[in-house]
C-alpha cells in the first residue's frame, strides 16, 4: 500500500460511453447467439427470443444508468463482461429449453415451462440487488464496520443447510435451503459475506499475522499462536465437506482464505502452510469420505465407470469432443445428452456448440473480468478495498477454475455453479452483487481525490488505531 | 499489497493456461478418439437426427423415417416390412444396415454429392439436412403376389422386366420384419435378431440374390441355347433319350425322372426333350457340345459375373474344369452348377428379350429432399446371349413346355407363357429344390420370373407343382 498521495490526482475520464458501447456490443453478440439457436431450430424468432433480448437490453441500460449516476468513475469493462456472460448463459439455457420442448412435443407431453424465463426473472432480481448495492454501499469502506456481523452471518448461512426443516439435500449435496416454494444455495451468499469478513479481519490482524518467528530453509514461519485463524478456516472447510458433501464449496473457501491471507501478510509461509493443510485435508477426506473417494476414482479413470458414477463426466467429454475446433454451432449439437447441462455442465454444452474456439474465448472473458477485478485491487488505495477486490476476484477465478477444470477432467469434478452462466438464482444474484462491489471499489479507486478529500488519511488512521 | 496480488494474478493466469491446454487437448487432439468410444451416441444421433429419406415402391414409401420422442429423433418404419424385406433390408442401431438401406445410405442420409445444392440451401436455412428418396423398380402387385404365393414355402422369387432389366419383384421366404430390427430398443433388437439367426429356415437370408442352388432342369435352357447357337442342332434334331445314361468313363448311371425312356424307342427331338425334361438326352447333348460351349453360353447369360443391383448379388457359377461325366451332369444343372433365383430369371429374360440380356437393377430413380428427380437409372445391356432367331426358337420350345410338357401349371388363360420346370438334388441326403423359370407373354414379354422352392420333395413334378403356380401368380399380377 502506498502512502498518502501528496498532490491531488488529475481528473480521470469516466469512460461511461465506452461502457455503453461495450454493453451494446455484448448485447448484439447475445442477440446473434439467440438468432442462431432459432435458425438451427428451423423456426422463426420466437417470443422467448424477443422477450429475453429485450429484458436483457433494458436491464443492461438500467444498470449502466445507475453506474453512471452512482459510480461514474467505475471500471467501464466489468459491467459489459458480466452482461455478456449472463447473456451467453441465457442463450444456452434457452437452447436447452428448445431441446426439452421438442422432446415433450414429440412425446405428446405438456410443454415444460421455459427455464430461460425463470433465469431472466433471477437476472432481474440480480440487477435489482446490483442497483441496491450501488445505492446502499456508498463507500465500500463502510462494509468494514460490519466485518464480524457479516462473518457470523456468512457462517450461519454455510451451516444452515444442515438445519432441520429448511435444509435440503439435492443430488447428494446438502447445500440447499428451501423456504416456501423457493430453494436457494446459501453458500453463494456466504462466499461474498465471508470475503468481506476475511478482508476486514485480515486488515485488522495482518500486522501480527505477518510477524515471523523462525526461519526454516529461508521461509519465515508464523508464530504458533497465529495459526488459529488458518486452522479454523481449514476445519470449517473440512466440516462443509464432511457434513454437506460439498467438495467444491469446501475447496473454494479454503483456497480463498489462504490467498487472502497471503495478500494481507505478504508472507509466502502462509501459502506453504495452506498448501500443506490442503494436502492433509485432501488425503484425510479421501480416506474418510466415500463421496470424495468416488470423485477421485472417477476422475482418474472415468471410462470404467462410464455407465455409473462416471456417466456425467464421460458425457461431458463426449460433448466437448463433438464440438471440436469450431463447435457444432448453436442449436446443432447434442448438449442435452449431458446431465445437468444448464447448471453444472453448461461449460460442456457451450464447448460442444461453440468448439474450443468459443470455449477459449469464453475463458478469456472470465480472465478479463478477473483481471479487471485484480486491477481494481491494486489501484484502490485502502487496504480493506484492496483485499476485498482481490478476494472477490479470486473467489470468481477459483470458482471458474474448479468447475471448468471439473467438467473438462483437469481436476476431480465438484458441484459448483459456473458464475453468470449456470441456471440458478442464488449463483446469478451473488455474482452480480460481486460485480456491484467491484464497481463500487473501482469507482473509489479511480475517483479524483478532490471528490473525497483526505480519504487515505482517514483510512490510515483507522488501521493504525486498531 | 500489490506484489502478492500480482503474484496471485500470475498463478491464476497459469490456471487459465492449464484450462486452455486441457480443453484444446480434449476438443482437438482427443476428439476423434472420444467420438469413436463405446457409449458415445453422438455419431449415431447425428445420423438419426436427420430425416432419412424414404424408399419408394411406385409412389408409396415402404420405408420412411418417423419422428419419435426418444433421444434418437427419427425411427425407421417399414409399412409392409416382411413383404419388402428383401429389397429394403433393415436399418438397425445394433446391427447396422442391409439391403437398399445400406447401399443407398449416402442418398437416404443426404450426404451424397448429388445433394450439394440442397445442402447449401439447407445450410442457409439453418436446417438439418434431409435425405433423398430412392424409388425402386419394384411392382407392388407382383411383389405381393409372389409373397403371398410363397407363404409356407422356403425359397425365393425374382421377376424381371426383360426389355429393361428392371427387377419387378424380389421376395424371400421366410421373411422377417425389419421394423423389429430398426426399433430404438437395443435389447428387443438383439432378442429378435438372435431368434432370426437361430431359425433353421434362415429368414435373414436374402434368398433371391444370395442363395445359390443347383438350377437343375432349368439349366437345360442354357444347354438348349448352346445347342442352337452351335448351329448343329435344331428343335427337330433327334437325340437319344434312353431310360438310363451311363456317364462317360464311369460306372454311374443317370436316370430320367420317371425312370422311363423319352419319346418312342428312346429317340426324342430336342423340342420333345425340353418339353419332357429328358435328363438322358440333355446329358448326352451336353457331352456332345462339350463343357467349353456350355460354359460360354452360361457366361453369356450372366453366370460367373458379379452383379450389383446395387445390392451385391452372389455370383452364379458354372464350373471351370469338367470331365465328360461332370459335363453330362452340368448340362442338366447338377454337379457344381449353382445359380441364384435372379440369375435364372435373367436366363428367362434374355431368351424372352430376343437374346439380349439386360443388366438387372433395383433403383429406378433418386430424388432430392425436394422430390426433384436427381438421377434416373437407364437400362443397360449386359450382352447378347443368343441370336434373335435362336431366342425365338427357344421361346417357342418353352411355350411348348407349358402347353404340352412338364410346366402345365404355368399356363395363363389367353396369354402364351414360355417356361421351364426344374428339380435339383443339392446333395445325397438333402431334399430337392424345385424351380420354375418362365416369361409372359411369349412374344415381347413384360415379365420373366424365376421361382425356387427349397426342400421341395423328390419328384420332377415339384417344379410344376410347387414353383409354377407361384410364377403364374406373379406373371398374372404384372400382366393384369
Amino acid at each position: 500500500m502506498s502512502g498518502p498521495v501528496a498532490s491531488p490526482s488529475p481528473p480521470q475520464p469516466t469512460r461511461r460511453l465506452w461502457e455503453l458501447l461495450l454493453l451494446v456490443f455484448a448485447w448484439l453478440i447475445g442477440l446473434l447467439g439467440f438468432l442462431q439457436v432459432q435458425w438451427a431450430n428451423g423456426e422463426g424468432a420466437s417470443a422467448q427470443l424477443w422477450v429475453t433480448v429485450t429484458v436483457v437490453g433494458v436491464l443492461a441500460l438500467v444498470s449502466h444508468g445507475v453506474v453512471q449516476w452512482k459510480a461514474r468513475y467505475a471500471d467501464p469493462i466489468i459491467l459489459p463482461l458480466a452482461t455478456l456472460l449472463t447473456m451467453l448463459g441465457l442463450i444456452m439455457i434457452h437452447r436447452l429449453d428448445v431441446a426439452a420442448a421438442h422432446k415433450a412435443e414429440i412425446n405428446g407431453n405438456p410443454l415444460p415451462s421455459p427455464d430461460v424465463y425463470a433465469q431472466l426473472t433471477w437476472f432481474t432480481v440480480a440487477v435489482i440487488l446490483f442497483i441496491s448495492v450501488l445505492f446502499v454501499v456508498r463507500d465500500h469502506r463502510t462494509l468494514q464496520r460490519y466485518t464480524y456481523t457479516l462473518g457470523l452471518l456468512g457462517l450461519v448461512l454455510l451451516v444452515l443447510p444442515l438445519a432441520p426443516f429448511v435444509g435440503t439435500t439435492i443430488n447428494g449435496a446438502t447445500l440447499w435451503l428451501r423456504v416456501g416454494g423457493f430453494s436457494f444455495q446459501p453458500a453463494e451468499a456466504a462466499k461474498i459475506l465471508l470475503t468481506i469478513f476475511f478482508a476486514g479481519y485480515l486488515v485488522e490482524k495482518r500486522d501480527s499475522l505477518a510477524l515471523v518467528r523462525t526461519n526454516v530453509m529461508g521461509v519465515g514461519l508464523p508464530r504458533g499462536k497465529d495459526l488459529g485463524p488458518i486452522l479454523i478456516a481449514w476445519g470449517v472447510s473440512l466440516a462443509i465437506l464432511v457434513l454437506e458433501n460439498d467438495l467444491g464449496t469446501s475447496m473454494l473457501f479454503f483456497g480463498l482464505f489462504v490467498c487472502m491471507l497471503y495478500i494481507a501478510t505478504q508472507r509466502r509461509s502462509w501459502l506453504i502452510l495452506g498448501g500443506l493443510l490442503f494436502l492433509v485435508g485432501a488425503v484425510l477426506s479421501y480416506v474418510l469420505v466415500s463421496h470424495v473417494r468416488i470423485r477421485v476414482t472417477v476422475w482418474l479413470d472415468p471410462w470404467t465407470y462410464s455407465d455409473t458414477s462416471g456417466f456425467q463426466i464421460v458425457q461431458s467429454l463426449f460433448g466437448l469432443a463433438n464440438g471440436g475446433m469450431l463447435g457444432s454451432g448453436l442449436g446443432r449439437g447434442f448438449p442435452n445428452l449431458v446431465p445437468f447441462a444448464n447448471t453444472d455442465f453448461i461449460i460442456s454444452a457451450l464447448g460442444e456448440e461453440l468448439g474450443v474456439t468459443g470455449l477459449v474465448a469464453l475463458l478469456l472473458v472470465y480472465a478479463l473480468l478477473i483481471e479487471r477485478g485484480l486491477r481494481t485491487a491494486v489501484s484502490v488505495k485502502d487496504a480493506f478495498g484492496q483485499l476485498l477486490a482481490a478476494g472477490l476476484s479470486i473467489v470468481l477465478a477459483l470458482q471458474v477454475f474448479v468447475i471448468v477444470g471439473g467438467v473438462t477432467r483437469l481436476i476431480p469434478l465438484t458441484g459448483l455453479t459456473t458464475p453468470f452462466l449456470s441456471y440458478g438464482g442464488s449463483s446469478l444474484v451473488a455474482n452480480w452483487v460481486i460485480v456491484a462491489l467491484l464497481l463500487r471499489i473501482s469507482d473509489r479507486a479511480r475517483r479524483p481525490d478532490i471528490a473525497t478529500p483526505a480519504a487515505d488519511d482517514a483510512l490510515t488512521q483507522v488501521v493504525r488505531r486498531l | 499489497m500489490n506484489r502478492p496480488i500480482r503474484r496471485i494474478a500470475f498463478v491464476l493466469g497459469l490456471l487459465l493456461v492449464a484450462l486452455v491446454i486441457n480443453v484444446t487437448v480434449i476438443q482437438v487432439f482427443l476428439a476423434r478418439d472420444y467420438r469413436d468410444r463405446a457409449g458415445n451416441q453422438r455419431i449415431l444421433l447425428q445420423e438419426y437426427d436427420r430425416e432419412r429419406g424414404p424408399i419408394l415402391v411406385g409412389p408409396d414409401p415402404v420405408a420412411r423415417s418417423k419422428e419419435t420422442g426418444d433421444t434418437l429423433t427419427y425411427q425407421r418404419m417399414y409399412s409392409n416390412g416382411p413383404l419388402y424385406a428383401s429389397v429394403t433390408g433393415f436399418y438397425s442401431l445394433v446391427y447396422g444396415a442391409t439391403g437398399l438401406e445400406r447401399t443407398e445410405n449416402s442418398i437416404l442420409t443426404g450426404k451424397s454429392s448429388l445433394f450439394v445444392v440442397d445442402r447449401v440451401q439447407q445450410l442457409f436455412a439453418g436446417r438439418q439436412p434431409r435425405g433423398g428418396a430412392v424409388t425402386t423398380t419394384i411392382n407392388a402387385r407382383a411383389q405381393a403376389a409372389a409373397f403371398n404365393a410363397m407363404k409356407g414355402k422356403r425359397g425365393a422369387v425374382v421377376a424381371i422386366e426383360p426389355s429393361t432389366g428392371r427387377i419387378l419383384a424380389s421376395v424371400q421366404s421366410p421373411s422377417f420384419d425389419p421394423n423389429l430390427l430398426s426399433s430404438h430398443d437395443p435389447a428387443a433388437i438383439r432378442d429378435y435378431y438372435n431368434a432370426l439367426t437361430a431359425d433353421p429356415n434362415k429368414p435373414l437370408l436374402n434368398r433371391p440374390i444370395v442363395a445359390l442352388n443347383p438350377p437343375g432342369s432349368t439349366f437345360k435352357l442354357v444347354t438348349t441355347a448352346a445347342a442352337l447357337e452351335s448351329g448343329q442342332y435344331t428343335p427337330d434334331s433327334v437325340l437319344p433319350g434312353p431310360a438310363t445314361y451311363l456317364l462317360p468313363n464311369s460306372t454311374k448311371e443317370l436316370h430320367n425322372w420317371n425312370g422311363k425312356a423319352c419319346g418312342t424307342k428312346g429317340q426324342v427331338t430336342l423340342r420333345q426333350a425340353l418339353a419332357l425334361s429328358c435328363n438322358t438326352a440333355f446329358a448326352w447333348l451336353g457331352v456332345q457340345l462339350g463343357d467349353a460351349a456350355l460354359r460360354d453360353q452360361a457366361r453369356k447369360m450372366g453366370f460367373d459375373s458379379a452383379f450389383q443391383i446395387p445390392l451385391r448379388v452372389a455370383t452364379s457359377h458354372f464350373p471351370d474344369i469338367l470331365d465328360p461325366a461332370q459335363t453330362a451332369l452340368a448340362a442338366i444343372g447338377q454337379y457344381d452348377v449353382r445359380a441364384t433365383a435372379l440369375e435364372m430369371a435373367m436366363v428367362g429374360a434374355a431368351i424372352g428379350n430376343g437374346g439380349v440380356l439386360m443388366n438387372p437393377y433395383l433403383v429406378q430413380e433418386v430424388r432430392g429432399p425436394g422430390l426433384a428427380v436427381l438421377q434416373t437409372t437407364d437400362p443397360s445391356t449386359f450382352g447378347t446371349a443368343l441370336t434373335t432367331a435362336n431366342a425365338a426358337t427357344l421361346t417357342d420350345m418353352m411355350v411348348n413346355v407349358v402347353d404340352k410338357g412338364t410346366g402345365t401349371n404355368g399356363r395363363i388363360g389367353g396369354v402364351k407363357v414360355a417356361g421351364k420346370t426344374g428339380t435339383a438334388q443339392t446333395g445325397n441326403d438333402n431334399p430337392a429344390v424345385a424351380w420354375f423359370v418362365s416369361f409372359a407373354p411369349a412374344l415381347r414379354p413384360k415379365v420373366a420370373v424365376a421361382v425356387v422352392v427349397e426342400d421341395a420333395g423328390a419328384a420332377e413334378v415339384s417344379g410344376n407343382g410347387l414353383a409354377a403356380p407361384v410364377a403364374r401368380a406373379v406373371m398374372q399380377a404384372v400382366l393384369n
